[in-house]
Protein backbone atom coordinates (compact mmCIF):
# COMPACT_ATOMS: atom_id res chain seq x y z
CA UNK A 1 0.00 0.00 0.00
CA UNK A 2 1.25 3.57 -0.78
CA UNK A 3 0.05 6.42 0.81
CA UNK A 4 1.19 9.70 0.04
CA UNK A 5 -0.15 12.63 2.64
CA UNK A 6 -2.29 15.54 1.58
CA UNK A 7 0.23 17.92 0.33
CA UNK A 8 2.84 15.93 0.79
CA UNK A 9 5.06 15.03 -2.59
CA UNK A 10 5.79 11.44 -3.57
CA UNK A 11 8.61 10.03 -6.17
CA UNK A 12 7.81 8.53 -9.11
CA UNK A 13 9.92 6.27 -11.71
CA UNK A 14 8.21 5.54 -15.23
CA UNK A 15 9.56 5.72 -18.71
CA UNK A 16 8.90 8.34 -20.58
CA UNK A 17 9.49 8.53 -24.69
CA UNK A 18 12.14 6.09 -23.93
CA UNK A 19 13.72 7.22 -21.13
CA UNK A 20 13.88 6.07 -17.64
CA UNK A 21 12.68 9.15 -15.50
CA UNK A 22 12.38 10.37 -11.80
CA UNK A 23 9.65 13.27 -10.61
CA UNK A 24 8.25 14.66 -7.84
CA UNK A 25 4.54 14.88 -7.33
CA UNK A 26 1.94 15.57 -5.06
CA UNK A 27 -0.50 13.51 -4.86
CA UNK A 28 -3.44 15.52 -6.80
CA UNK A 29 -1.14 17.20 -8.81
CA UNK A 30 -2.21 15.50 -12.68
CA UNK A 31 -0.04 13.58 -15.43
CA UNK A 32 -0.44 16.72 -17.97
CA UNK A 33 0.57 19.16 -14.98
CA UNK A 34 3.51 16.78 -14.00
CA UNK A 35 4.65 16.85 -17.75
CA UNK A 36 4.53 20.20 -18.86
CA UNK A 37 5.50 22.04 -14.91
CA UNK A 38 7.97 19.12 -13.42
CA UNK A 39 9.56 17.64 -16.65
CA UNK A 40 9.27 20.55 -18.97
CA UNK A 41 7.84 18.83 -22.22
CA UNK A 42 5.14 21.11 -23.14
CA UNK A 43 4.34 19.20 -26.38
CA UNK A 44 1.23 17.58 -24.14
CA UNK A 45 -1.19 20.44 -24.46
CA UNK A 46 -4.07 21.48 -21.81
CA UNK A 47 -7.70 22.28 -22.70
CA UNK A 48 -10.55 21.78 -20.80
CA UNK A 49 -9.31 20.02 -17.76
CA UNK A 50 -12.13 17.56 -17.68
CA UNK A 51 -12.05 14.71 -20.13
CA UNK A 52 -14.07 16.72 -23.22
CA UNK A 53 -11.56 17.97 -25.48
CA UNK A 54 -9.10 15.42 -25.35
CA UNK A 55 -5.82 17.68 -25.87
CA UNK A 56 -3.94 16.48 -23.09
CA UNK A 57 -4.22 12.90 -24.56
CA UNK A 58 -1.01 10.76 -24.18
CA UNK A 59 0.23 7.51 -24.30
CA UNK A 60 -0.26 5.02 -21.52
CA UNK A 61 1.18 1.66 -21.88
CA UNK A 62 0.79 1.90 -25.36
CA UNK A 63 -3.04 3.40 -24.57
CA UNK A 64 -4.84 6.33 -25.15
CA UNK A 65 -5.56 8.46 -22.37
CA UNK A 66 -7.29 11.87 -20.94
CA UNK A 67 -3.71 13.08 -19.09
CA UNK A 68 -6.01 15.24 -17.02
CA UNK A 69 -8.09 12.73 -16.13
CA UNK A 70 -5.15 10.48 -14.28
CA UNK A 71 -2.57 11.64 -11.42
CA UNK A 72 0.78 11.24 -11.56
CA UNK A 73 1.28 9.26 -9.03
CA UNK A 74 -1.04 6.31 -10.85
CA UNK A 75 1.92 5.95 -13.55
CA UNK A 76 4.27 4.25 -11.31
CA UNK A 77 6.26 2.14 -13.09
CA UNK A 78 4.41 3.20 -16.51
CA UNK A 79 5.68 3.44 -19.89
CA UNK A 80 4.54 6.82 -20.93
CA UNK A 81 4.69 8.14 -24.74
CA UNK A 82 3.54 12.07 -25.67
CA UNK A 83 3.88 13.94 -28.95
CA UNK A 84 8.18 14.23 -28.30
CA UNK A 85 8.32 10.74 -28.32
CA UNK A 86 7.09 10.07 -31.98
CA UNK A 87 8.99 11.85 -33.97
CA UNK A 88 12.75 9.50 -34.57
CA UNK A 89 15.98 10.40 -32.02
CA UNK A 90 17.00 12.99 -34.85
CA UNK A 91 13.73 14.60 -35.12
CA UNK A 92 12.40 13.06 -38.02
CA UNK A 93 8.82 13.04 -38.28
CA UNK A 94 6.93 9.62 -38.21
CA UNK A 95 4.79 8.27 -40.88
CA UNK A 96 1.83 9.38 -39.33
CA UNK A 97 3.20 12.82 -38.64
CA UNK A 98 4.29 13.08 -42.34
CA UNK A 99 0.69 12.49 -43.60
CA UNK A 100 -0.83 15.09 -40.78
CA UNK A 101 1.80 17.76 -42.71
CA UNK A 102 1.06 16.36 -46.41
CA UNK A 103 -2.86 16.49 -45.81
CA UNK A 104 -3.03 19.74 -44.30
CA UNK A 105 -4.31 17.97 -40.96
CA UNK A 106 -3.71 20.89 -38.47
CA UNK A 107 -3.99 24.63 -38.54
CA UNK A 108 -3.16 25.61 -35.44
CA UNK A 109 -1.65 22.80 -33.83
CA UNK A 110 -3.18 22.89 -30.51
CA UNK A 111 -5.51 19.55 -30.85
CA UNK A 112 -2.95 17.34 -32.66
CA UNK A 113 -0.47 16.41 -30.23
CA UNK A 114 -3.40 14.41 -28.26
CA UNK A 115 -5.01 13.03 -32.15
CA UNK A 116 -1.21 11.74 -33.04
CA UNK A 117 -1.34 9.77 -29.53
CA UNK A 118 -4.80 8.68 -30.43
CA UNK A 119 -4.27 7.63 -33.70
CA UNK A 120 -0.89 5.47 -32.76
CA UNK A 121 -3.08 3.74 -30.89
CA UNK A 122 -5.71 3.66 -33.13
CA UNK A 123 -4.01 2.33 -36.25
CA UNK A 124 -2.16 -0.25 -34.26
CA UNK A 125 -5.39 -1.55 -34.11
CA UNK A 126 -7.21 -0.53 -36.80
CA UNK A 127 -5.01 -2.33 -40.12
CA UNK A 128 -8.44 -1.71 -42.22
CA UNK A 129 -9.90 1.27 -40.72
CA UNK A 130 -12.82 3.12 -42.54
CA UNK A 131 -13.83 6.46 -42.34
CA UNK A 132 -16.68 5.86 -40.19
CA UNK A 133 -13.82 4.17 -37.76
CA UNK A 134 -11.93 7.39 -38.05
CA UNK A 135 -14.37 9.60 -37.05
CA UNK A 136 -15.82 7.48 -34.59
CA UNK A 137 -12.31 7.66 -32.79
CA UNK A 138 -11.85 11.34 -33.59
CA UNK A 139 -15.33 12.10 -31.96
CA UNK A 140 -13.02 12.18 -28.68
CA UNK A 141 -11.11 15.29 -29.60
CA UNK A 142 -11.79 18.72 -30.36
CA UNK A 143 -10.49 20.53 -33.09
CA UNK A 144 -11.33 23.49 -34.04
CA UNK A 145 -9.37 24.70 -36.93
CA UNK A 146 -9.76 21.89 -39.74
CA UNK A 147 -13.30 20.49 -39.71
CA UNK A 148 -11.71 17.30 -39.45
CA UNK A 149 -11.19 16.29 -43.19
CA UNK A 150 -7.54 16.94 -43.29
CA UNK A 151 -7.15 14.65 -40.38
CA UNK A 152 -9.48 11.95 -41.24
CA UNK A 153 -7.43 11.71 -44.81
CA UNK A 154 -3.63 11.77 -42.84
CA UNK A 155 -4.96 8.80 -40.99
CA UNK A 156 -6.14 6.88 -43.38
CA UNK A 157 -3.54 7.64 -45.96
CA UNK A 158 -1.34 6.45 -42.63
CA UNK A 159 -3.09 2.78 -42.64
CA UNK A 160 -3.08 2.68 -46.77
CA UNK A 161 0.80 3.25 -46.54
CA UNK A 162 1.46 0.99 -44.15
CA UNK A 163 -0.47 -1.91 -45.79
CA UNK A 164 0.76 -1.44 -48.71
CA UNK A 165 4.92 -1.67 -47.11
CA UNK A 166 4.26 -4.37 -45.26
CA UNK A 167 2.85 -6.30 -48.23
CA UNK A 168 6.27 -5.44 -49.79
CA UNK A 169 7.73 -6.19 -47.20
CA UNK A 170 6.17 -9.80 -47.26
CA UNK A 171 6.46 -10.35 -51.24
CA UNK A 172 10.63 -9.57 -50.37
CA UNK A 173 10.36 -11.93 -47.66
CA UNK A 174 9.27 -14.33 -50.04
CA UNK A 175 11.81 -13.40 -53.19
CA UNK A 176 14.31 -13.85 -50.32
CA UNK B 1 -9.09 23.61 -12.50
CA UNK B 2 -7.04 21.69 -10.09
CA UNK B 3 -8.63 19.00 -7.11
CA UNK B 4 -8.69 20.42 -3.48
CA UNK B 5 -5.65 18.23 -1.97
CA UNK B 6 -6.37 14.49 -0.81
CA UNK B 7 -4.47 11.82 0.69
CA UNK B 8 -4.22 9.45 -2.03
CA UNK B 9 -3.38 6.12 -1.33
CA UNK B 10 -2.89 3.16 -3.53
CA UNK B 11 -4.52 -0.53 -2.52
CA UNK B 12 -2.44 -3.79 -3.62
CA UNK B 13 -5.29 -5.76 -2.69
CA UNK B 14 -8.56 -5.84 -1.86
CA UNK B 15 -8.02 -6.38 2.11
CA UNK B 16 -6.36 -3.20 1.78
CA UNK B 17 -8.95 -0.81 -0.02
CA UNK B 18 -11.77 -2.20 2.17
CA UNK B 19 -9.72 -1.76 5.59
CA UNK B 20 -9.24 1.79 4.90
CA UNK B 21 -13.05 1.85 3.67
CA UNK B 22 -14.12 0.36 7.24
CA UNK B 23 -11.85 3.05 8.61
CA UNK B 24 -12.45 6.02 6.64
CA UNK B 25 -15.77 5.52 4.95
CA UNK B 26 -17.52 8.20 3.60
CA UNK B 27 -14.37 10.40 3.60
CA UNK B 28 -13.04 8.23 0.67
CA UNK B 29 -13.81 8.29 -3.02
CA UNK B 30 -12.66 5.42 -4.65
CA UNK B 31 -10.82 5.78 -8.05
CA UNK B 32 -11.33 2.79 -10.73
CA UNK B 33 -11.00 4.25 -14.30
CA UNK B 34 -11.46 8.11 -12.60
CA UNK B 35 -13.17 9.63 -15.97
CA UNK B 36 -15.85 10.77 -14.16
CA UNK B 37 -14.16 11.12 -10.95
CA UNK B 38 -11.31 13.06 -12.42
CA UNK B 39 -13.39 15.74 -13.30
CA UNK B 40 -15.50 15.73 -10.53
CA UNK B 41 -12.25 16.37 -8.53
CA UNK B 42 -10.72 18.85 -11.05
CA UNK B 43 -14.16 20.87 -11.07
CA UNK B 44 -14.33 20.30 -7.11
CA UNK B 45 -17.70 19.19 -7.21
CA UNK B 46 -16.19 16.40 -5.14
CA UNK B 47 -13.62 17.37 -2.21
CA UNK B 48 -12.80 13.76 -0.59
CA UNK B 49 -10.57 13.63 2.27
CA UNK B 50 -8.59 10.38 1.00
CA UNK B 51 -8.57 9.11 -2.80
CA UNK B 52 -8.48 5.83 -2.41
CA UNK B 53 -6.65 3.56 -5.80
CA UNK B 54 -7.68 0.34 -6.81
CA UNK B 55 -6.11 0.23 -10.11
CA UNK B 56 -3.78 -1.87 -8.79
CA UNK B 57 -5.38 -4.93 -7.47
CA UNK B 58 -4.65 -7.48 -9.73
CA UNK B 59 -7.64 -9.55 -9.32
CA UNK B 60 -10.27 -7.06 -9.59
CA UNK B 61 -9.47 -6.82 -13.41
CA UNK B 62 -10.57 -10.57 -14.42
CA UNK B 63 -13.62 -11.99 -16.71
CA UNK B 64 -14.79 -15.04 -15.31
CA UNK B 65 -17.72 -17.28 -17.57
CA UNK B 66 -19.33 -19.57 -15.26
CA UNK B 67 -23.08 -19.63 -14.72
CA UNK B 68 -22.65 -15.97 -15.01
CA UNK B 69 -20.55 -13.89 -16.76
CA UNK B 70 -18.68 -11.89 -13.86
CA UNK B 71 -16.77 -8.98 -14.71
CA UNK B 72 -14.51 -7.61 -12.22
CA UNK B 73 -14.36 -4.01 -10.78
CA UNK B 74 -11.82 -2.69 -13.02
CA UNK B 75 -12.58 -4.30 -16.11
CA UNK B 76 -11.92 -1.54 -18.58
CA UNK B 77 -14.89 -0.77 -20.41
CA UNK B 78 -12.47 -0.96 -23.96
CA UNK B 79 -11.30 -4.64 -22.87
CA UNK B 80 -14.76 -5.75 -22.35
CA UNK B 81 -15.30 -4.95 -25.40
CA UNK B 82 -12.83 -7.02 -27.03
CA UNK B 83 -13.59 -9.98 -24.92
CA UNK B 84 -15.09 -13.06 -26.60
CA UNK B 85 -17.25 -14.22 -23.36
CA UNK B 86 -19.36 -10.79 -23.07
CA UNK B 87 -19.81 -10.06 -27.01
CA UNK B 88 -21.12 -14.47 -26.79
CA UNK B 89 -23.22 -14.26 -23.50
CA UNK B 90 -23.62 -10.25 -22.78
CA UNK B 91 -24.39 -9.57 -26.32
CA UNK B 92 -26.41 -6.04 -25.35
CA UNK B 93 -23.32 -4.84 -23.44
CA UNK B 94 -21.25 -5.24 -26.50
CA UNK B 95 -23.61 -3.39 -28.39
CA UNK B 96 -24.17 -0.67 -26.06
CA UNK B 97 -20.48 -0.01 -24.67
CA UNK B 98 -19.46 1.99 -27.72
CA UNK B 99 -21.93 4.20 -26.88
CA UNK B 100 -20.24 4.81 -23.32
CA UNK B 101 -18.17 7.89 -23.60
CA UNK B 102 -15.27 7.89 -26.59
CA UNK B 103 -12.31 5.73 -27.56
CA UNK B 104 -10.16 7.40 -25.44
CA UNK B 105 -12.31 7.41 -22.33
CA UNK B 106 -12.87 3.90 -22.80
CA UNK B 107 -9.30 2.63 -22.64
CA UNK B 108 -9.09 3.96 -18.70
CA UNK B 109 -12.81 3.83 -17.65
CA UNK B 110 -14.30 0.70 -16.33
CA UNK B 111 -17.52 -1.75 -15.89
CA UNK B 112 -17.41 -0.97 -12.07
CA UNK B 113 -16.91 2.51 -11.81
CA UNK B 114 -19.78 3.10 -13.98
CA UNK B 115 -22.12 1.32 -12.24
CA UNK B 116 -20.42 2.65 -8.83
CA UNK B 117 -20.73 6.22 -10.17
CA UNK B 118 -24.38 5.67 -10.80
CA UNK B 119 -25.34 8.86 -13.62
CA UNK B 120 -29.10 8.09 -15.07
CA UNK B 121 -28.31 8.46 -18.21
CA UNK B 122 -25.01 5.94 -18.23
CA UNK B 123 -25.45 3.09 -20.42
CA UNK B 124 -23.44 0.32 -18.08
CA UNK B 125 -25.79 1.11 -15.32
CA UNK B 126 -28.95 0.74 -18.04
CA UNK B 127 -27.93 -2.70 -19.53
CA UNK B 128 -26.75 -4.37 -15.85
CA UNK B 129 -30.44 -3.07 -14.53
CA UNK B 130 -32.39 -4.46 -18.13
CA UNK B 131 -30.36 -7.53 -17.91
CA UNK B 132 -31.35 -8.60 -13.92
CA UNK B 133 -27.49 -8.12 -13.24
CA UNK B 134 -26.08 -7.91 -9.67
CA UNK B 135 -23.93 -6.26 -8.35
CA UNK B 136 -20.75 -7.75 -5.51
CA UNK B 137 -20.38 -5.67 -2.66
CA UNK B 138 -17.65 -6.19 -0.17
CA UNK B 139 -16.74 -4.89 3.30
CA UNK B 140 -14.14 -6.08 6.13
CA UNK B 141 -17.34 -7.73 7.52
CA UNK B 142 -19.34 -9.71 4.70
CA UNK B 143 -19.95 -9.99 0.93
CA UNK B 144 -23.39 -9.62 -0.62
CA UNK B 145 -24.73 -9.67 -4.00
CA UNK B 146 -27.87 -6.97 -4.80
CA UNK B 147 -30.07 -6.79 -7.84
CA UNK B 148 -29.14 -4.08 -10.18
CA UNK B 149 -33.39 -2.74 -9.46
CA UNK B 150 -32.26 -2.30 -5.59
CA UNK B 151 -28.60 -1.04 -6.05
CA UNK B 152 -29.33 2.18 -7.73
CA UNK B 153 -31.34 4.73 -5.95
CA UNK B 154 -31.30 8.44 -7.19
CA UNK B 155 -29.03 9.95 -9.32
CA UNK B 156 -25.08 9.50 -8.37
CA UNK B 157 -26.66 7.63 -5.29
CA UNK B 158 -26.38 3.88 -4.69
CA UNK B 159 -27.31 1.02 -1.54
CA UNK B 160 -23.81 1.10 -1.13
CA UNK B 161 -22.38 1.78 2.30
CA UNK B 162 -19.35 3.68 3.18
CA UNK B 163 -17.46 0.71 3.98
CA UNK B 164 -18.36 -1.05 1.08
CA UNK B 165 -16.22 -1.74 -2.18
CA UNK B 166 -18.09 -2.35 -5.60
CA UNK B 167 -15.94 -5.35 -6.51
CA UNK B 168 -17.79 -7.13 -9.07
CA UNK B 169 -20.24 -7.28 -11.19
CA UNK B 170 -22.79 -10.34 -12.54
CA UNK B 171 -24.20 -10.24 -15.98
CA UNK B 172 -26.91 -13.42 -16.43
CA UNK B 173 -25.59 -15.34 -19.53
CA UNK B 174 -27.82 -15.07 -22.34
CA UNK B 175 -29.51 -17.90 -23.45
CA UNK B 176 -29.31 -18.80 -27.00
CA UNK B 177 -33.33 -17.48 -27.81
CA UNK B 178 -32.37 -13.87 -26.33
CA UNK B 179 -32.28 -11.29 -28.88
CA UNK B 180 -31.25 -7.47 -28.13
CA UNK B 181 -31.04 -4.08 -29.04
CA UNK B 182 -29.86 -0.84 -28.11
CA UNK B 183 -30.37 3.26 -28.91
CA UNK B 184 -29.56 6.26 -27.34
CA UNK B 185 -29.77 9.62 -28.59
CA UNK B 186 -27.06 12.06 -27.57
CA UNK B 187 -26.75 15.43 -29.16
CA UNK B 188 -22.97 14.78 -30.00
CA UNK B 189 -20.77 11.50 -29.95
CA UNK B 190 -19.74 10.80 -26.58
CA UNK B 191 -21.81 12.52 -24.78
CA UNK B 192 -24.47 11.80 -22.15
CA UNK B 193 -27.58 10.39 -23.78
CA UNK B 194 -30.58 12.80 -23.65
CA UNK B 195 -32.38 8.95 -23.77
CA UNK B 196 -31.40 5.36 -24.09
CA UNK B 197 -33.49 2.09 -24.21
CA UNK B 198 -32.19 -1.03 -24.44
CA UNK B 199 -34.34 -4.18 -25.26
CA UNK B 200 -34.00 -8.15 -23.81
CA UNK B 201 -36.73 -10.08 -25.85
CA UNK B 202 -36.90 -13.85 -25.18
CA UNK B 203 -37.78 -15.46 -28.40
CA UNK B 204 -39.90 -18.64 -26.93
CA UNK B 205 -41.26 -16.94 -23.61
CA UNK B 206 -41.93 -13.81 -26.04
CA UNK B 207 -41.23 -11.86 -23.07
CA UNK B 208 -39.47 -8.34 -23.38
CA UNK B 209 -37.62 -6.92 -20.83
CA UNK B 210 -37.18 -2.91 -22.26
CA UNK B 211 -34.48 -0.35 -19.68
CA UNK B 212 -34.82 3.05 -19.91
CA UNK B 213 -32.25 5.43 -19.25
CA UNK B 214 -32.15 9.13 -18.99
CA UNK B 215 -35.89 9.06 -17.50
CA UNK B 216 -36.31 9.83 -14.52
CA UNK B 217 -32.93 9.46 -11.52
CA UNK B 218 -32.51 5.46 -12.28
CA UNK B 219 -32.67 2.98 -14.83
CA UNK B 220 -36.26 1.88 -15.48
CA UNK B 221 -36.94 -1.41 -16.10
CA UNK B 222 -40.36 -2.87 -17.05
CA UNK B 223 -41.15 -6.27 -18.42
CA UNK B 224 -43.91 -6.92 -21.14
CA UNK B 225 -45.03 -9.84 -22.83
CA UNK B 226 -45.12 -9.65 -26.93
CA UNK B 227 -48.28 -11.57 -28.46
CA UNK B 228 -47.37 -13.91 -31.12
CA UNK B 229 -47.33 -11.78 -34.83
CA UNK B 230 -46.79 -9.29 -32.88
CA UNK B 231 -46.92 -5.89 -35.78
CA UNK B 232 -46.39 -2.74 -35.69
CA UNK B 233 -49.05 -1.51 -34.25
CA UNK B 234 -48.57 -3.50 -31.05
CA UNK B 235 -45.02 -2.27 -30.80
CA UNK B 236 -46.38 1.51 -31.30
CA UNK B 237 -49.31 0.68 -28.13
CA UNK B 238 -46.43 -0.44 -26.06
CA UNK B 239 -43.79 2.18 -26.72
CA UNK B 240 -46.44 5.01 -26.41
CA UNK B 241 -47.79 3.10 -22.91
CA UNK B 242 -44.25 2.71 -21.59
CA UNK B 243 -43.32 6.58 -21.67
CA UNK B 244 -46.19 7.80 -20.45
CA UNK B 245 -45.33 6.00 -16.93
CA UNK B 246 -41.79 7.67 -16.98
CA UNK B 247 -41.15 10.45 -15.01
CA UNK B 248 -39.36 13.30 -17.64
CA UNK B 249 -38.15 16.37 -16.89
CA UNK B 250 -36.72 19.33 -18.61
CA UNK B 251 -33.54 20.79 -18.61
CA UNK B 252 -30.85 22.34 -20.51
CA UNK B 253 -30.64 19.77 -23.10
CA UNK B 254 -34.12 18.98 -24.00
CA UNK B 255 -38.31 19.41 -22.35
CA UNK B 256 -40.01 17.06 -20.95
CA UNK B 257 -42.21 16.26 -23.82
CA UNK B 258 -39.25 15.93 -26.17
CA UNK B 259 -37.64 13.27 -24.01
CA UNK B 260 -41.06 11.45 -23.47
CA UNK B 261 -41.13 11.51 -27.24
CA UNK B 262 -37.37 10.15 -27.84
CA UNK B 263 -38.42 7.80 -25.70
CA UNK B 264 -41.49 6.34 -27.76
CA UNK B 265 -39.31 6.44 -30.92
CA UNK B 266 -36.28 4.51 -29.23
CA UNK B 267 -38.44 2.11 -27.63
CA UNK B 268 -40.24 1.24 -30.63
CA UNK B 269 -36.78 1.08 -32.34
CA UNK B 270 -35.53 -1.54 -29.82
CA UNK B 271 -38.64 -3.35 -29.64
CA UNK B 272 -38.71 -3.63 -33.17
CA UNK B 273 -34.61 -4.31 -33.73
CA UNK B 274 -34.89 -7.06 -30.86
CA UNK B 275 -37.75 -8.84 -32.94
CA UNK B 276 -36.91 -8.61 -36.39
CA UNK B 277 -33.47 -10.31 -34.64
CA UNK B 278 -35.64 -12.81 -33.73
CA UNK B 279 -37.47 -13.90 -37.09
CA UNK B 280 -34.35 -14.65 -38.23
CA UNK B 281 -34.63 -18.11 -36.22
CA UNK B 282 -38.33 -18.36 -37.44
Amino acid sequence: MLEVEAGAKTTLHFTLNGKPVQAEAEARMQLADLLRHVLKQYGTHVGCEHGICGACTVLIDGRAVRSCLIFAAQVEGATVTTVEGLAGDNGELNDLQLAFRKHHALQCGFCTPGILASATQFLSEHANASERDIRDMLSGHICRCTGYTGIVEAISATAQNRKSRDKKQTSTEKDE
Amino acid sequence: MKPAPFKYVRADSVEEALSVLAKFGDDVRVVAGGQSLGAMLNMRIVTPTIVLDINRIIGLSKIESGADIVTGAMVRQADALSNSAIRRHVGLLAQALPHVGHYQTRNRGTLGGSVAHADPSAEIPLVLATLGGEIELRSARRVRRVAAKQFFRSALVTIRGGDELVTALHWPRASSDLDAAFFEFAVREGDFAIVAVACAFERGARRMRLGFGGCGEVPHVVEVSAPSGTNANWVEEIARELSKQLDFRSDLLASANYRRSLATVLARKAMIASIEKARAYA
